[in-house]
């Protein structure tokens, strides 16, 4: 197998982009990728599109073609990958494997989600639990992520404080990402205080429904400085499944598939989580990126919490969390999360991070899940 | 060019408070009133409906127009809830306020500006001197689904408008109007309740035509917020009225009379009307108004008004808004379910 690089990579602006639709979303990406790379349109070789539901979202399937035929670049190979939310975690990985394999020199990952067309996109994020043990059952996200928060808090606890602290750091990261759809900052109180959605998760534990695009490309370790002079390696890519349904888990308050993920990771990158200088989490609720800081080994199981509120997971902390606010601050949609924590963890390797830079970072880490944990990638990557 | 001759209101008597409607469908009630800066809003009685709140409102401005109703030329009762799809609400109105035959009616339909509609169209046949005196009505009794979130917000009332060219009380600068095709909002024929685009009734649908109309009116008036000594907007709720106000620069002493929802609702065609006739209920002669309406589908109407002596000889002699909103009578769920017609009678049939 052959190493793998990184030498473009974008972001489009998440938020609630009325004007801007699927199609356009996702070009602009692509060419923002395509020039960040130094590249043009026909060096590409494939593209894997990270998509959870354009079917239920803005009733548009076979996007793979839609997308090659509205950037322009007929007759590129292009294959839609889902995974639910670990969508975009699947699309960079299916790239790493297509160049590392030699089947293709130079590959485009991406990543699209346009949420904000359907009144209410609850039904079609719900797709990603088990239909009929669990959404049919009236059961959502928020509650099925909200019984992991009441089951951490009896089992180990963690507090209602530092579950919003999760949030308050995300955001106090994400108010320095001009790319993010909420880019301010939060407190304890405003989250303590929002609108409760699912108890213990009020409004601000939750990361919102959003719009946008990344994209990366990819090309043999070897050929990365024909085209960029800060490329970024992969050093591992890793992927593991769970159970769909929460109540089949040996344990609600561990995401047994980030944990398996994880450890295949550091095990191809011949590292340990001492090694890792930065991580993007997968936070759709605050419980989550809590879960994930321990499940990815930073900590000691059900220490999450006082990590959290010591200041662990700051931009100076031991291990900063979420450099570009995480999923509660920058956005989370759907199949575009994975890229574009991909596209942050570059930009932190290459110094590009702008007023969200962590000095001297050599080793950065992706985390991404799928469902309740049906899915999860883990990558590391170094400059 | 043409000004208001005359003024009036109407608000139903019953309230339902935010609370009360947040119990039944297990709402937080402070997140709701907090969020939507709604507290309570007024219900109409089972024997209530656009018709007798239009011809309430009329026989009110005619008490301060003090003309001679057969002089009325044209009658235009813009709203989203006409009672009869096919046969107009105008013609109640004009013959109960004993304007017919001699005149033109009609009903219109814009979401909540069809009433602000209604003033611009009595605006171009006074000053083409087509009628002497216009009859502009803006009135609804909302519908809002049993637990949507314009349950809290739908509620009934209205303002008419009687436009002229003599013994006006207040005047016209100038209107400009603001339109597109937007689906933010509609009801489809025979459905009892509008369906809405959720978020997307913000900032694409009335922040984008809101906002556009008034600065499309400072740029043809040649003036900015601190022009106006008052202004009004259509008002959903009391978040956007705010929000919008705040955009354009405009200050709480500026906005807040105008601000009604809060204390009645949303009174769709008839917000904005009653915004401005709270306005004028204590405005000084020579000052400024700006009113902006909107309706969903969408398009704003914005009006830049100065008001005159004759203020003080008219506003005394109707109702003002203050009175209205300060006459009620809470009733709970309940009662407002078999008010609104939300009950299924067993072997009673409606006509």
């Amino acid at each position: 197998m052959r190493d793998v690089a990184i030498i473009g990579v974008s972001q489009t602006k998440f938020g609630e982009l009325w004007d801007i639709s699927f199609r356009d979303l996702i070009s602009e990406a692509g060419l923002k990728a395509i020039e960040d790379a130094n590249i043009e349109g026909a060096d590409l070789e494939a593209m894997f599109v990270g998509n959870m539901s354009a079917g239920l979202f803005v009733q548009q399937e076979h996007i793979a073609s839609l997308i090659v035929d509205h950037t322009g670049l007929t007759p590129l190979p292009c294959v839609r990958v889902e995974a639910a939310c670990a969508s975009g975690g699947l699309a960079l990985r299916n790239g790493i494997m297509a160049v590392a394999s030699g089947y293709h020199d130079v590959v485009i990952s991406a990543g699209v989600e346009k949420m904000t067309d359907v009144v209410d996109p609850t039904p079609a994020i719900a797709t990603a639990s088990d239909q009929e043990w669990e959404a049919q059952q009236g059961v959502t996200f928020p509650s099925l992520y909200a019984m992991m928060a009441r089951r951490h808090m009896y089992e180990y606890g963690t507090t209602r404080e530092q579950l919003a602290m999760m949030s308050v750091v995300n955001h106090k990261n994400g108010a320095l990402n001009p790319l993010a759809q909420f880019p301010m900052e939060i407190t304890v109180d405003q989250v303590l205080n929002s609108s409760l959605v699912a108890d213990p998760l009020r409004l601000l534990d939750c990361s919102p429904v959003t719009d946008g695009a990344a994209a990366v490309i990819l090309c043999p370790a070897e050929d990365a400085r024909k085209y960029t002079d800060t490329p970024v390696y992969v050093k591992a890519s890793a992927q593991a499944s769970g159970t769909i349904a929460l109540h089949d888990r040996r344990d609600i308050t561990t995401i047994d598939a980030t944990v398996h993920a994880a450890n295949t990771a550091y095990k191809m990158a011949n590292m340990e989580p001492e090694d890792i200088q930065a991580v993007e989490v997968h936070d759709c609720f605050s419980i989550n990126g809590l879960l994930a800081i321990e499940d990815l080994g930073f900590v000691e199981k059900g220490q999450g919490g006082p990590a959290i509120e010591d200041g662990m997971t700051e931009r100076d902390g031991r291990i900063p969390v979420n450099p570009s606010g995480g999923l509660k601050s920058r956005g989370h949609p759907l199949g575009a999360t994975g890229i574009a924590q991909t596209a942050e963890i570059v930009w932190q390797l290459r110094g590009e991070a702008g007023k969200r830079q962590i000095d001297g970072i050599e080793v950065g880490m992706t985390h991404n899940i799928g469902g309740t944990g049906g899915t999860a990638t883990v990558h590391i990557f170094s400059n | 060019m043409a000004g208001i001759v005359g003024y009036g209101v109407y608000i139903p008597y019953y309230r339902i408070k935010v609370e009360e409607i947040a119990k039944v469908w297990g709402d937080d009630p402070r997140a709701i009133s907090r969020g939507l800066v709604v507290q309570e809003k007024s219900v109409p009685s089972p024997d209530e409906d656009t018709a007798t709140i239009s011809v309430e409102a009329a026989r009110n401005s005619l008490k301060r127009a003090k003309i001679n109703p057969q002089k009325i030329g044209a009658i235009y009762v813009g709203s989203e809830s006409h009672p009869y799809a096919v046969k107009p609400t105008a013609t109640i109105v004009a013959d109960a306020v004993a304007a017919t035959p001699e005149l033109t009616a009609a009903d219109l339909e814009f979401a909540c500006k069809a009433g602000t509609a209604g003033i611009q169209v009595c605006m171009g046949l006074v000053d083409s001197d087509a009628i002497e005196y216009g009859l502009a009505i803006g009135a609804d009794t909302a519908q809002g689904a049993p637990s949507d979130a314009l349950e809290y917000t739908a509620s009934a009332g209205g303002a008419a408008y009687i436009i002229g060219k003599g013994n006006t009380l207040a005047d016209f600068e100038g209107t400009y109007s603001f339109t597109t095709d937007t689906p933010d909002f509609y009801r489809r024929e025979g459905k009892p309740y509008p369906r809405h685009g959720g978020r997307f009734t913000g900032e694409p649908a009335y922040f984008k035509h809101v906002l556009s109309a008034a600065k499309g009116l400072f740029g043809k008036m040649g003036t900015d917020a601190s022009d106006y000594d008052h202004v009004v907007f259509h008002q959903p709720n009391g978040k956007f009225y705010i929000r919008a106000a705040r955009k354009l620069g405009f200050k709480e002493d500026q906005y807040k009379t105008g601000l009604l929802t809060p204390y009645i609702g949303n009174t769709y065609s008839g917000a904005t009307p009653l915004g401005l006739a709270a306005v004028l209920d204590i405005a000084q002669a020579g000052e400024r108004i700006m009113a902006v309406s909107y309706g969903s589908g969408a398009g704003s109407d914005a009006f830049s008004i100065t008001v005159n002596d004759e203020i003080e000889q008219k506003r005394d002699l109707a109702p003002k808004v203050q009175e209205l909103v300060d006459n009620k009578c809470y009733v709970d769920y309940a009662v407002y379910a078999k008010f609104k017609g939300k009950l299924r009678m067993a072997g009673l049939t409606q006509h």
